[in-house]
């Protein structure tokens, strides 16, 4: 039987560089590297890693495999699988680190099974147990309403990990590593699905993710039109962006990418005014990080209150605009 | 072509329940009896895309689901729907599984139904929320699969499904047979009709025991489980929200714009 050791991240590029979710498992990996006395290593899948190589190892990677071939340009289940299973048999890692992604979710689950292995997915929390030297992984159930924690005595034990959860490590770039280009083979008649085109949905102005202030509308909004006029003037004003929960995005209110929640984007920014959204637990789980949470609703018992630091009952048509116009006032004095 | 489909539904506990009443005791999900049972929201995406399909093209749908205790009235929603066929994994044995002995199971009864284009579940559960089953099982039945799929299109054996990704969607082609799992965005599950759910109502579903699908109780639920709950609980939270007042809502938004300055939010 092998013997099981050391932490591999898989990692994720984007346009060339390391995806944030990256730099966050490589902080979080860091850790239990640590507790275990053990190395930390990253998989870097891709057509062309290039210096994402050394960027990972900037942000606490120990050793980097860079996987290129042309089949890795985007991310496909079917190759990327057959890399992550390949390094993983080659090295047993006892602990995989993936980020709770598009990729995330998509691998993650088709790797764990077919290396007869149990999986955690989206964690908030990850220990190792000192006596069993276990990994202890912890995650939301119940669409937030409780965690739970888990265990497993399979190895590799795998995990996913909800974005914005853990920090990063200041990037290092004096710290020293090891990049190694392994061979690894794909075999391209095994890939069973084709990608025809990949279509960019964004929103324009400023990215949801990157925004410090956003102003999320719900169900209560009742339509399109408020996303674009009441909401968009307030987010504009703060310099921030648009977002709504999953009943808009759903109607087709807003586009896809403005959901935030368990199941859309995961957000953290300084202030998040939430307007006519009621709380649910799936909406909340993508909005809890953020340092200010500011609720507007009709409803004194919405569930978004018990998470707002300010909030005001009353209905939006008439606390909003009056709320912009005094802000406004405000910031030009 | 006329499309066999299989559609994995979940009974779960209604997940638009107010937060309050979700209560953990002795590790242990307790709800009070007003929270009724539902099919999982995101196996209600599956069976409308599964439908949409069968409207288009034509085909057959069975409706696979795991558990024990069904309330007959909640799962055979989906025969008022319109499909064709309900087959339960039913028995006591099934409970208290994790992601790999449900596929597990699931996977085992797939096999012996035996034809099927298209296997559907929804892209996570709405009560554990883990995204594993479906994608287990098409690794245990060795078919490809696509993921978090919001358009389904059928045509001469390949399906063309649009998987939503961060910022956008890729359309991505698959060789059937093979299993999809969706999201929400394709539309709500259609609302039965008077005739659907009278037909429904003389339809006795299929019951399947773990030895019907080739399986000893001890691989099966809790028995048959890879990963251990060690805990399950409820972080404490302060409510501590500082309500705005004025005498109108107008007035009292106002005097918010005041307070973050005061706060130095702003």
């Amino acid at each position: 039987m092998a013997e099981y050791k050391g932490i591999l991240v898989c990692g994720e590029l984007a346009d060339g560089k390391l995806a944030s979710i990256t730099t966050e498992l490589l902080g979080c990996g860091r850790k239990l590297a640590q507790d275990l006395k053990e190395e930390l290593s990253c998989l870097l899948a891709s057509d062309a890693v290039g210096e994402a190589s050394k960027e990972a190892i900037a942000f606490g990677a120990d050793k980097v495999y860079a996987v290129e071939h042309p089949a890795l340009k985007e991310y496909q289940a079917d190759s990327y699988t057959q890399v992550a299973e390949k390094l993983v048999k080659e090295i047993s890692p006892r602990v995989i680190l993936m980020g709770q992604t598009s990729m995330g979710r998509d691998l993650a689950p088709r790797l764990a099974f077919r290396l007869g292995t149990s999986l955690t997915t989206d964690c908030l929390d990850l220990s190792i147990d000192q006596k069993t030297k276990l990994l202890t992984q912890t995650r939301p159930v119940y669409g937030g309403n409780a965690q739970a924690a888990f265990t497993s005595e399979l190895m590799p034990q795998m995990v996913t990990v909800r974005t914005k959860a853990m920090s990063p490590l200041e990037r290092d770039d004096s710290r020293k590593g090891e990049v190694i280009p392994p061979k690894i083979d794909i075999d391209t008649s095994k890939v069973r699905t084709k990608i025809l085109e990949t279509v960019k949905e964004e929103a324009v102005g400023i990215k949801l993710e990157d925004a410090p202030v956003i102003v999320c509308g719900g169900r209560g909004m009742g339509g399109p039109q408020p996303f674009q006029t009441t909401l968009k003037e307030l987010a504009d004003l703060l310099h921030g962006a648009v977002g709504a929960t999953r009943p808009p995005a759903d109607n087709g209110w807003v586009p896809e990418a403005l959901h935030i929640g368990l199941t859309g984007k995961i957000v953290a920014p300084d202030i998040y005014i939430a307007i006519a959204v009621s709380g649910a637990s799936q909406h909340t789980a993508g909005c809890s990080g953020s340092k200010h949470i500011i609720a507007i609703n009709k409803d004194p018992e919405a569930n978004i209150f018990r998470e707002a630091e300010f909030g005001v009952v009353g209905k939006y048509e008439e606390v909003v605009p009056a709320f912009t116009n005094k802000l406004k006032e405000l910031l030009a004095g | 072509m006329a499309v066999n489909m299989i559609v994995c539904c979940k009974q779960v506990p209604d997940p638009e329940a107010p937060p309050a009443v979700f209560k953990v005791v002795n590790n242990k999900m307790t709800l009070p009896p007003e929270v009724k049972p539902v099919i999982g929201q995101y196996e209600e995406f599956a069976l409308e895309a599964a439908l949409k399909i069968k409207d288009t093209v034509g085909g057959k749908i069975t409706v696979l689901s795991l558990g024990n205790n069904f309330v007959r009235d909640v799962i055979k929603k989906a025969l008022a729907v319109g499909s064709d066929e309900l087959i339960l994994l039913e028995d006591e044995a099934f409970e208290g599984g994790d992601s790999w002995s449900t596929a597990n199971a699931l996977a085992s009864a797939i096999k012996k139904i035996g034809a099927y284009d298209i296997v559907f579940c929804g892209r996570q559960s709405s009560d554990w929320d883990a995204g594993q089953v479906g994608l287990g099982i098409a690794e245990i039945l060795g078919i490809p699969a696509v993921t978090l799929a919001r358009k389904i299109e059928v045509s001469d054996g390949k399906a063309k499904v649009e998987r939503v990704i961060a910022d956008g969607y890729q359309a991505i082609e698959v060789t059937l047979p093979a299993l999809i799992t969706v999201t929400s965005g394709l539309g709500a599950l259609r609302y039965p009709t008077l005739k659907g759910i009278m037909a429904a109502g003389k339809k006795q579903p299929i019951i399947w025991k773990p030895a019907d699908i080739g399986l000893e109780p001890s691989q099966v639920g809790a028995a048959g489980k890879r990963s251990k709950l060690d805990k399950l609980f409820q972080p404490v939270k302060e409510a501590k929200c500082e309500i705005i007042k004025g005498d109108t809502p107008a007035e009292a938004g106002a005097n918010l714009a005041v307070r973050l300055k005061e706060a130095k939010l702003l």
